[in-house]
């Protein structure tokens, strides 16, 4: 799509170095729809602006230059953010991925940025040589080889794009909140439907399998098995996948330990008492010592790593600790997994 | 599980090396650090203050006009490990070589 018919696109700025798109402020119903669906887990690889310049209010040639990456969420931040403010936006072409994630990839970084303020000719549309780069871009931009190799000094801004009108309110000066990248409450329950969309790919398949299987181990009629084995089965495994995809982020700081394994097999053992007290309440067959020892095992095992998963969508996991806590935690998961579903079976042949 | 009231990870893993002697005192490191694991000693050097807070996120050592600081830089996120291993790198997801392209992770 050309750069100037993208939907947010106002109109056109002219300027010395041409026709340049003025971008809304403000995010329409379609933009508010399309963040939906990227957090929900959708076409999220595909949800991009087009690289280049833009303008934000009335900018001239002593606006700041924003520079930010062309995953729309990202953007649509960033322009939100901007309301009344003239500015101009530098988007660089990161594949739709985010500022940080880029970043520590790579595509967000030095080279990138250079040669976007030359196609740009930015050194003829301002007359400042400062860039505003979002701090989360720092492990991508070497400051000082940008200065060296562009002419313009980067200036880094606030974390997160909300701070932005205080920090050039400030001339430019962050203060140690916006330097800081929290994980709050709210920041980790809007990751929670994406953990579970990417949960529901393997655990989905997963689950007719093994209701179907229900139905034919157990030793009734198979519509028998399926309405007390199958759907006891069924709960056990959701109970799991809900500990560690939902419980695991909402209750990060307050699950004991500093593993995500760790923390995700607490959620999970929380969940299986009061799975145990419902089954022992309500199921009558017998052999339910055993299934009961057997969902003790599985549901923390499947919570343990699902918590373990959400370390790629934290805000201060590092490679290493992820590493460790691989090392230690899967053969127990793969364990559990195992003598969970050899106990499984036992019991059926018990009955 | 936290200290001054934030989430912190493993102890003792973090990969962060500081070279004291070659520190100009610029700040740079404090500037772009998002878990504040740097603090100006003195108004002269820096110091690494809280090295179990670092993410290894790279963006001191990038940053550091002297090269005085030093981490193994990379994503802490077990799918991309996972992918690494599996030797999918491009499909599914991100993994530790960084294609950019596909992925589900970040």
């Amino acid at each position: 799509m050309a750069i100037a018919e993208q939907a947010f696109v106002l109109g056109i700025l002219e300027t010395p170095v041409g026709p340049v798109p003025q971008v809304a402020t403000v995010c329409a119903g379609r933009d508010r729809w399309g963040a939906l669906r990227v957090r929900l887990g959708f076409g999220r690889m595909r949800y991009t602006v087009e690289p280049g310049l833009y303008g934000v209010g009335a900018p001239q040639e002593d606006s700041p230059v924003l520079v930010t990456a062309n995953y729309k969420l990202s953007f649509d931040h960033l322009r939100a953010a901007l309301v009344g403010l003239n500015a101009w936006v530098l988007v660089l072409d990161t594949n739709g991925i985010n500022v940080w994630c880029a970043a520590g990839k790579g595509t967000f970084g030095t080279i990138a940025l250079c040669a976007q303020v030359a196609a740009s000719r930015l050194d003829q549309l301002v007359r400042h040589r400062r860039l505003i780069v979002p701090q989360l871009g720092a492990p991508g931009i070497a400051a000082h080889a940008v200065k060296q190799q562009s002419g313009f000094s980067v200036v880094y801004g606030p974390a997160m794009a909300r701070h932005l009108p205080e920090f050039l309110g400030r001339g430019m000066q962050a203060t140690p909140v916006m330097r800081r990248k929290t994980f709050s409450l709210l920041e980790r329950a809007v990751l929670i439907p994406v953990e579970v969309v990417v949960a529901c790919k393997w655990a989905l398949p997963l689950s007719l399998v093994l209701y179907v299987a229900s139905g034919l181990l157990g030793s009734a009629s198979f519509g028998e098995n399926l309405r007390e084995l199958g759907a006891w089965t069924m709960v056990g495994l959701w109970s799991g996948i809900v500990a560690g995809t939902v419980l695991t982020p909402l209750l990060l700081p307050v699950l004991p330990g500093r593993a995500f394994s760790l923390k995700g097999g607490v959620a999970g053992l929380m969940v299986v008492l009061v799975f145990l007290a419902v089954f022992f309440s309500r199921s009558g067959t017998s052999g339910n010592g055993l299934t009961g020892l057997a969902w003790l095992l599985l549901i923390p095992a499947i919570a343990s790593f699902l918590g373990m998963e959400f370390t790629g969508a934290s805000t201060y996991t590092s490679l290493s600790g992820v590493k460790k806590e691989m090392r230690l935690a899967v053969p127990f998961q793969v364990a559990a997994v195992l003598c969970g579903m050899l106990l499984l079976i036992w019991a059926r042949r018990l009955q | 599980m936290t200290g001054r009231g934030r989430l912190l990870y493993l102890k003792g893993v973090a990969t962060l090396r500081l070279e004291q002697e070659a520190c100009i005192g610029c700040g740079m490191c404090l500037t772009v650090c998002p878990q504040d694991v740097f603090a100006m000693e003195h108004g002269k050097k820096v110091r690494i203050s809280e090295p179990d807070a670092c993410m290894e996120c790279g963006a001191c050592t990038m940053n550091c006009p002297v090269g005085a600081i030093w981490v193994q830089s990379g994503v802490g996120c077990a799918q991309a490990v996972f992918n690494t291993m599996l030797g999918r790198s491009s499909e599914a997801c991100c993994s530790l070589e960084g294609k950019p392209d596909g992925g589900s992770c970040c």
